[in-house]
């Protein structure tokens, strides 16, 4: 197909040279026959040592002589080229690296209609293309325009080659009904602005503007609503038997240090979150634009820094509490009688209970998930392209709002929730009988182990002691 | 009130980067970021063309939509600018314009973008027309001049052309219509939601 439009293309660039309005009004269908011969030719066989002379001649043939390549190739003699006429010196010129050898228009040596100029005029641009040696044999060569030596009636020119590719509108309907980037080349050492359209960002614009606001709105708004109706409801849960004001340790230093490590970026880190998506509607026309950027600015900056002990923080409780937070049967039984939180049921427990091992997970792989999207969000176009951002933004943002739900519940049972919680991370103490109600399993194996501790044991005593 | 546009006619840009050379000089654009680029499609196969690309001054710009603290305005003249001293450089214009418009010098730690810069149209910022703390901030002010972007102004083939979106569709489609062919307004469905029928 493609030949058959150079053809048609050779044939229309060389109709005016022709001067032949007969050509122009001939049916389409004829006209591919007549040129398409002398496209197909197979490479002549060179001889060179044709006589140059004879080669003026060759113009009003209408089938170029084998040799014409030669002859071509002889016309490179500057004497030769001294006695072309201008006309011909012009067709040289057309853009074609060698002037010598101009590939024109093969179509018009099988033009069925007589010539109308004179031989020498015209002998320079009898060679057949394929009998050009700066040609790839066998391949029709490229169509080139031509000047016309006499002004003819303008023909109607088909568009050329460079238009049969899709237009730009069509290309950008493609590509945004594809998802597909428009590319190309930059002479600019900045590959990313080779992209010339990228369509993704419509989805990602739709994706933060409103299909976010609804997931965080609804997780966060809904998860305060619930704890707000369980308090309503349920109120704080007290102790059973009240404080019995014995305590013993249930997190020492260590780790009540990396969980409020955690905990205190957490927040930093939700709140500059948060104010990038809901901050322009809420607090920027409470403060002013001026105080808005600033404190987003900050948060901007706080959020890129914390984001570093954050995740020292999650690795570390990890590291500490991942053996006391396999889930197992218990949990599962936990998790049957409602957590203790509905009906009366008290759940046996270790020293976590189902609830606090999904904390701990949701702090872990949630977390892990945020930090490891953050930090490639951090260093843009170090691993992710533009779609990966966007992809790594969203992702990023869906499980940080799914966290800060999970953790408003967690806050609240630790500490309006349920008397006697708190102190387990402020002091690191807990009541008693607050343990042996909520963790008898793990009080059990605590007593069982400072029992082991006080009581002598039996090999150290010394024989006939009694 | 005008409408400006940008229309780049691909059949005659001939990648002579010209308009890139002449934003950053007109601009004092820094170093490393680029208003104007020329993107090659098709690059050394039929139908290559050369497209100039820069900030489009969107319909309804998606940079404007995404600001998380709102620091874009439209003018009169439907030029998308931005204010320099509200924006904290979050990326979030990046990653939601369609044609990589937004640029962000590299300042502080990580990947730290600082105060977002693109294409204003040569029409300055929010400061007070063609003074020295409006050209520091967003270069030239060419629009208060009652002049035309200098891209546009100085192409050599009067590929790229700036000014009223009717009157420059009306020279391409003139143009479209004598020389038989075209290839379209590039980024104007995306940006405009609309085409020049020719």
């Amino acid at each position: 197909m493609s030949m058959l439009r150079s053809t048609l293309i050779a044939l229309a660039a060389a109709a005016p040279l022709l001067g032949a309005p007969a050509l122009a009004q001939a049916p389409a269908a004829e006209a591919p026959p007549a040129a398409a011969p002398a496209a197909e030719a197979p490479p002549a066989p060179a001889q060179p040592q044709a006589p140059a002379p004879a080669q003026p001649q060759t113009g009003a043939q209408p089938q170029a002589p084998a040799d014409a390549g030669a002859a071509a190739r002889t016309t490179t003699d500057p004497q030769v080229r001294q006695a072309l006429p201008p006309a011909s010196q012009t067709q040289q010129q057309l853009p074609q690296d060698d002037g010598a050898g101009p590939p024109q228009g093969s179509s018009e040596v099988q033009a069925p209609v007589p010539e109308v100029q004179s031989a020498g005029e015209t002998g320079q641009r009898q060679v057949p293309n394929s009998a050009d040696p700066e040609q790839p044999t066998g391949t029709p060569a490229a169509p080139q325009p031509q000047v016309a030596p006499t002004p003819v009636q303008p023909i109607p020119a088909p568009p050329p080659l460079g238009n049969r590719n899709l237009s730009a509108e069509e290309l950008e309907l493609q590509s945004a009904l594809t998802g597909r980037r428009i590319t190309g080349i930059v002479s600019i050492p900045d590959d990313k602005l080779a992209v010339l359209v990228q369509p993704e960002g419509r989805d990602w614009r739709a994706f933060r503007n409103s299909t976010m606001m609804w997931i965080g709105g609804v997780a966060i708004l809904g998860v305060l609503a619930v704890l707000a109706l369980f308090f309503l409801v349920r109120g704080r849960i007290r102790m059973r038997h009240g404080p019995s004001g014995r305590t013993m340790q249930r997190f020492n230093f260590l780790e009540r240090s990396l969980h409020w490590l955690t905990a205190s970026t957490f927040i930093v880190l939700a709140l500059s979150g948060l104010n990038l998506v809901y901050g322009r509607h809420l607090l920027r026309p409470v403060i002013g634009p001026e105080a808005f950027t600033t404190v987003s600015e900050l948060g901007k900056i706080a959020h890129n820094f914390l984001a570093f002990p954050f995740t020292l923080g999650v690795l570390g409780l990890l590291a500490l509490w991942v053996r006391d937070n396999i889930p197992n049967k218990l949990d599962w039984v936990w998790l049957k009688n409602g957590g203790g939180f509905i009906g009366d049921a008290h759940p046996q427990a270790g020293r976590f209970n189902g609830g606090q091992k999904a904390v701990f997970w949701i702090t872990v792989l949630g977390g892990g998930a945020v930090a490891a999207s953050g930090f490639l969000l951090m260093f843009p176009f170090f691993v992710l392209n533009i779609e990966g951002q966007q992809i790594g933004h969203m992702l990023h943002s869906v499980l940080s709002m799914l966290m800060i739900a999970a953790m408003l519940a967690h806050i609240y049972i630790g500490s309006l929730g349920m008397e006697g919680a708190f102190s387990a991370m402020g002091s690191g103490k807990v009541d008693y009988n607050w343990a042996r109600e909520h963790h008898s399993m793990w009080v059990d194996d605590e007593l069982k182990r400072a029992h082991e501790s006080v009581r002598p044991e039996p090999a150290t005593r010394p024989a006939g002691a009694d | 009130m005008a409408r400006m546009k940008f229309l780049c006619d691909s059949d005659r840009c001939i990648e002579c980067n010209a308009c890139v050379t002449a934003c950053k000089n007109e601009n004092e654009v820094p170093w490393g970021i680029n208003r104007r680029r020329v993107v090659t499609i098709n690059d050394g196969k039929a139908g290559e063309r050369s497209i100039s690309m820069a900030c489009m001054h969107c319909t309804d710009a998606p940079c404007a939509a995404v600001c998380p603290v709102s620091c874009f305005y439209t003018t009169a003249d439907a030029i998308v600018l931005h204010d320099k001293d509200l924006c904290i450089g979050c990326g979030y214009c990046f990653y939601a314009c369609p044609f990589g418009a937004p640029q962000y010098p590299k300042v502080g730690n990580f990947g730290g973008r600082g105060k977002m810069d693109k294409c204003t149209y040569c029409a300055g910022g929010p400061q007070q027309d063609n003074t020295a703390a409006e050209y520091a901030q967003y270069g030239a002010n060419r629009i208060a001049e009652g002049k035309l972007p200098l891209c546009a102004e100085m192409c050599s083939t009067r590929s790229l052309m700036a000014g009223d979106g009717d009157i420059i569709a009306s020279i391409y489609k003139e143009r479209v219509q004598k020389r038989g062919y075209g290839s379209g307004a590039w980024g104007w469905r995306t940006a405009y939601r609309e085409t020049v029928d020719v």
